[in-house]
């Protein structure tokens, strides 16, 4: 889609947006928001620069595979999981601490992996469309 | 005893860094391991030959009954021993007979693995314990059958191999919690102590035939003996110590241990008996079929296996030879088997040939693996003075007291095959000159030998050195005190002559040998096996003829069986519920509502009448966002903002694939048959919606979660706290599905990449 105020506004929408996931899922304990819901606006960001610049474009805007990123999220939401665990408490036990005088609970730690998880995941299949069509054209052209 | 099953199994796991770090050197350095346990076990003798029994355990799964206890007497110290004392020099061995192949590091890994699995296996008190550590023995082994996992055979070998003692495993744990459930315990030393209870139990009949199922399967008795010789594909410390010291004896080690428990009723004599001979003379005809050496001492195993489980069968028969002989053919079985295993492991690394007839003048350019093999081999045919002899002797001994006389007969002519095979195995170390640069292998392939084969003969000198564990063993499998005086010579009676019997015969069978072979070698006789392989292939066209139904590759097919599948199974579950409840439209304080339903419901209309894809794509958004309204009209932000932003990308998810695509003609006019789905998949829907409006809703759960979100989860937002905190696990098993659906989309998109290159 090559309209011009798509292409120029994209790229500020791109930070913008993101900038609103992370703001979503960090207030997501007390207000509308969470790890999930922040996940699906990044993924919007990506999708948005996808449509105005091409798929390749967006895919350089992530330094690594987002494939990696579900690994890791699912890695953190069990690690925040285990934390109780060692500590003798049933699995999954909300443990809050503080950290430098901010609150930090293991249940937000988990929301980070499931921000991370459905990120990932989503943007894996965006991906991968694209690198298919990508082979298509190189057979075609 | 916990922490020693915990240091094996750890210790299996540190093995590949210490491969890394020793290189060469890690066989030797691994061997410390298990022989750091066998002393450890060893220093329970002096307590478990006073007679008891120790017990220790740690809670595990407590609210079901699961503990990690283990339970230490005659029975599960004489494996345990047998377990890490083989097993060190396995180690050892291993080091040598792999040296330098890629994936030794793994190897070590595994057989370790397999240590413990096992180590727990014989220790374990805990039904649950035993049938974990069981499966792990199992699931070790497939790794260790298929370790060449390039060759098409040992992936077949490891596969049969697991399908049978899983399989058989699988009705093993039946049986299991049977009797757990009949016996009201899930300890085994509280079951053994019950066995009236179990045996005049309705169940006994069900609980026994799994029982049997599970241990036949993994101790390859007939029928299912056939996984064992096809799992030589594996390495050869894999087969000397799997495949005939430790893991085919523990469904012989199970039986043992629920003697007391299950044995002295008529069925399970007369079975165990029926099926240890029939095992034992399979064994010993199929001996006479091959010429590879661990075929040939595969099928010995099978006959040896045999032999034990007719043994248990005459335990409740006998004052005590049943059990006595037990002890001792298991032992001196161990000791000759493995040493065998590994010699003709080592002959074969320095020969280059496991062909009996391709061998020759081996003693000359292998000495000390020549004695090794000479005294194995005497301890096979069962002369003296060495263990087999006494063992055999038992036996007899017991058959004499419990078995009739045409058992007596087959039992003979079973071992008589053992004194031919012990002939096989030492002619070629005799006859014609050593081939050329065959020499002796190094220390590490002919200790282990060494030290399997004269311990066999130091027993069998000695036979006071192993009387008392004998009895202890002995005991725990008549499940009362015993005791008995092993010894060479018990003057002549009438086992004598039977042993005296049993060599005669086996040296006339040797010189029948080559003829026999020939006429086996015409002759196939469809077995068990081609049971199996029918049976695997039945399996494969069925699965493949439902794949051709079912996997069409048309995605019309695929979304017809699963919609049409829906509507069936809740159609189903609809037409047994609590009927429907017609409910108020919650119009309330937004009239507006109703203008948002019919636009819905105009944009839906219009989805059915487009022909382009683009735009039913942006009507049926339409229907989402209206759903989005909703919910935020009635104070659900984060329903809404969800319900936006999937709506938002699913159509930028189609509105991708179609400019993939690009090639794309207008929307087909729907089909009878699609309509047909739709319609019936909408209705159905419906109908569940209106049937859950039907269900009488409990403000109980939405009050707890309100009154705790903020006090107990720190956080205002009930949503959020509910899927983070409240309800994490499930979140946790949602994303990991998330995870793994874009995981398979991305391989799916990946194999279509590859499908179109040429």
């Amino acid at each position: 889609m090559n309209t011009l105020i798509l292409r120029t506004t994209s790229s500020f929408l791109f930070t913008l947006l993101l900038l609103l996931s992370v703001f979503l899922l960090f207030r997501g304990h007390n207000e509308p928001g969470g790890g999930f819901i922040g996940a699906l606006v990044a993924v919007g960001a990506y999708a948005l620069y996808a449509l105005a610049h091409g798929l390749s474009a967006a895919r350089r805007l992530l330094p690594l595979h987002p494939l990696r990123l579900v690994g890791w999220g699912l890695l953190v939401a069990l690690l925040s999981a285990l934390v109780a665990f060692l500590l003798g408490k049933p699995l999954m036990t909300g443990v809050w601490f503080s950290l430098l005088g901010v609150k930090v609970g293991t249940p937000v730690i988990f929301d980070i992996g499931v921000y991370l998880t459905v990120f990932g995941a989503l943007l894996s299949a965006i991906f991968g469309l694209e690198e298919s069509a990508k082979a298509h054209r190189s057979e075609e052209g | 005893m916990v922490a020693a099953v915990l240091v094996a199994f750890a210790g299996a796991l540190g093995a590949p860094w210490v491969y890394r770090g020793l290189g060469n050197w890690a066989g030797w350095g691994l061997a410390l391991l298990p022989l750091g346990l066998t002393l450890y076990f060893a220093s329970f003798l002096p307590a478990v030959l006073a007679g008891q029994t120790l017990r220790h355990g740690v809670p595990w799964v407590p609210s079901l009954g699961v503990s990690l206890s283990f339970y230490l007497d005659g029975l599960s110290l004489l494996f345990a021993l047998l377990i890490t004392g083989i097993g060190t020099f396995i180690v050892i061995y291993s080091g040598g007979y792999l040296k330098g192949h890629p994936d030794l590091g793994r190897f070590y890994l595994v057989i370790l693995l397999f240590m413990a699995s096992m180590l727990g296996l014989v220790l374990a008190d805990n039904i649950v314990t035993l049938f974990v550590m069981w499966e792990l023995t199992s699931l070790t082994s497939y790794l260790l059958i298929g370790f060449n996992h390039t060759e098409f055979r040992s992936r077949r070998a490891a596969t049969q191999a697991l399908i049978v003692t899983a399989g058989g495993g699988l009705a093993l744990l039946a049986g299991l919690i049977l009797l757990a459930g009949m016996g009201g315990s899930w300890e085994i030393s509280e079951l053994l102590a019950k066995g009236e209870v179990l045996r005049a139990h309705p169940w006994y009949l069900g609980a026994l035939v799994l029982v049997l199922l599970g241990a036949f399967t993994k101790s390859a008795q007939f029928p299912f003996h056939f996984w064992l010789p096809n799992a030589m594909e594996a390495p050869t410390p894999v087969s000397a110590y799997l495949h005939s010291a430790t893991m085919v004896k523990a469904g012989v080690y199970l039986l043992a241990r629920l003697q007391p428990a299950l044995g002295g009723t008529e069925v399970w004599n007369s079975t165990l008996m029926a099926f240890g001979l029939a095992t034992l003379l399979t064994g010993a005809t199929l001996t006479f079929r091959h010429t590879d050496l661990k075929r040939l001492l595969a099928y010995s195993t099978v006959a040896a296996l045999g032999a034990l489980v007719f043994a248990i069968g005459m335990v409740p028969l006998t004052s005590y030879y049943g059990a006595v002989g037990f002890a001792t053919f298991l032992l001196a079985h161990s000791l000759y088997k493995g040493g065998l295993f590994m010699a003709a492991g080592a002959v074969d690394h320095e020969a280059g040939t496991r062909n009996i007839g391709q061998l020759s003048g081996l003693f000359r350019a292998m000495p000390i693996t020549g004695v090794a093999v000479v005294l194995a081999a005497l301890s096979l045919a069962g002369l003296p003075p060495v263990l087999g002899f006494l063992g055999k002797e038992v036996l007899y001994s017991a058959a004499l007291e419990a078995a009739r006389p045409w058992m007596i007969g087959l039992a003979v002519l079973g071992f008589a095959v053992g004194a031919t095979l012990a002939l096989i195995l030492t002619v070629p170390f005799f006859r014609g000159r050593p081939p050329e640069g065959v020499h002796e292998g190094p220390p590490s392939l002919w200790l282990g030998p060494v030290v399997l084969a004269g311990l066999g003969l130091l027993v069998g000198l000695f036979p006071g050195l192993y009387n008392p564990l004998a009895d202890a063993v002995a005991s725990a499998v008549k499940g009362h005190p015993v005791e008995y005086h092993l010894k060479l010579w018990h003057g002549l009676n009438l086992p004598l002559l039977l042993s005296l019997l049993t060599v005669f015969l086996g040296v006339g069978l040797y010189f029948l040998y080559p003829r026999l072979q020939d006429w086996m070698a015409r002759e196939p006789v469809p077995g068990p096996e081609s049971a199996y392989v029918g049976l695997m292939r039945g399996l494969m066209r069925f699965s493949s003829g439902l794949e051709r139904l079912l996997q069409s590759g048309s995605l019309r097919a695929y979304l017809v069986w699963t919609f049409s599948g829906l509507v069936v199974l809740v159609g189903l579950a609809l037409l047994r519920g609590n009927g429907l409840f017609w409910p108020q439209l919650p119009l309330g304080p937004h009239p507006g509502q109703a203008v948002l339903l019919v636009l819905m419901l105009l944009a839906a209309l219009a989805a059915l009448r487009l022909r382009a894809h683009l735009a039913m794509v942006v009507v049926v958004g339409i229907v989402g966002a209206g759903v989005a309204i909703i919910f935020l009209l009635q104070n659900a932000p984060d329903l809404a903002i969800t319900q936006f932003l999937v709506e938002t990308l699913t159509a930028v998810l189609i509105a991708l694939v179609l400019l993939q695509i690009r090639r794309i003609g207008a929307v087909p006019r729907g089909r009878f048959l699609d309509k047909l789905v739709a319609l019936g998949f909408g209705g159905v829907l419906t109908l569940l919606m209106l049937s859950m409006l039907a269900q009488p809703m409990s403000p109980h759960l939405s009050q707890f979660f309100a009154e705790k979100s903020l006090p107990e989860g720190f956080g205002r937002n009930i949503v959020n706290v509910i899927l983070v905190d409240f309800r994490g696990l499930d979140t946790f098993g949602e994303i990991t599905v998330v995870g793994l659906a874009g995981l398979g989309v991305y391989a799916l998109l990946q194999r279509l990449r590859r499908e179109e290159k040429p």
